[in-house]
């Protein structure tokens, strides 16, 4: 990077990248992408067997603890893979510094919120309760 | 050297008014796009899973709204999303990791087959359900 005619001396200085933490970042969300590779075959083949089959198919689905391990990781690596693609989106789009960091703020509300959502219906139908 | 070089010596960022249409780059856009449709999708997701926590009645309400023509249009367009955002982000971790695929010829080639593995794909995963 430090050879590109295309960053100046103090950039190359910083090393930081417009962000300012664009490295941990990137591996971040190919960290993720690598456990998705794996999750969202089973995810999607095993989903639509459960939803097709009526309710208590679905909830035989949710009841077993190897889907119920799968599903809460699938859940965790595609809530986590999610905010960091729109955190990206935001910061490409947004300008403005008040309404680009309310909508960072609301981009981690929202995914840990559904992640949240996600876990504790898949708990409860787990337990029985 | 020092401050900023020359304004016309920078590259233009990729942006929609000033890049001639081609494959790679529609590619781009519609991982992006899938992208963003798939965090929206999540919330359809989330609402199966608290349905069929709260039980019978409320998951045969979720159930009726998928089932529906518009449910139906919604999950194939989901199933696209899932599948191009899955094709091409494979292609992402080529490009990143041992940097497969730049040649502008083999990125176009692969651009295409994302679009076709995602729309044949959803195609069959939508005949399959319909026909079970």
């Amino acid at each position: 990077m430090s050879d590109s005619k295309f960053v100046t001396p103090s950039k190359v200085t910083r090393g930081l990248g417009a962000s300012k933490t664009g490295t941990s970042h990137h591996i971040r969300q190919r960290v993720s992408a690598i456990a998705l590779l794996v999750l969202v075959p089973w995810f999607l083949f095993s989903i639509m067997k459960a939803a097709l089959g009526g309710y208590a198919d679905a909830l035989t689905w949710v009841s077993s603890p190897v889907n119920v391990t799968l599903l809460v990781l699938t859940a965790g690596a595609a809530f986590y893979h999610m905010r960091l693609g729109m955190q990206a989106v935001i910061e490409d789009y947004i300008g403005k510094p008040g309404t680009r960091a309310a909508l960072l703020i609301l981009n981690t509300f929202f995914t840990a919120i559904l992640f949240v959502v996600v876990v504790m219906s898949v708990l409860r139908i787990w337990t029985g309760g | 050297m020092s401050g900023t070089p020359k304004a016309d010596s920078r590259p233009l960022s990729p942006h929609l008014q000033v890049w001639r249409f081609h494959a790679t780059m529609a590619a781009s856009i519609t991982h992006r796009f899938t992208g963003m449709g798939l965090y929206g999708g999540t919330l359809l997701i989330a609402a199966w899973l608290a349905a069929l926590a709260s039980g019978p009645d409320a998951y045969a309400t979720v159930e009726a709204i998928a089932f529906s023509i518009p449910g139906q249009i919604l999950l194939f367009l989901w199933a696209f999303a899932v599948l191009f955002h899955f094709a091409n982000g494979i292609r992402h971790l080529l490009w990143d990791g041992p940097g497969l695929g730049f040649n502008p010829k083999v990125a176009s080639h692969i651009s295409i087959f994302n679009y076709a593995f995602a729309l044949v794909g959803a195609v069959a995963l939508m005949a399959a359900a319909v026909l079970s």
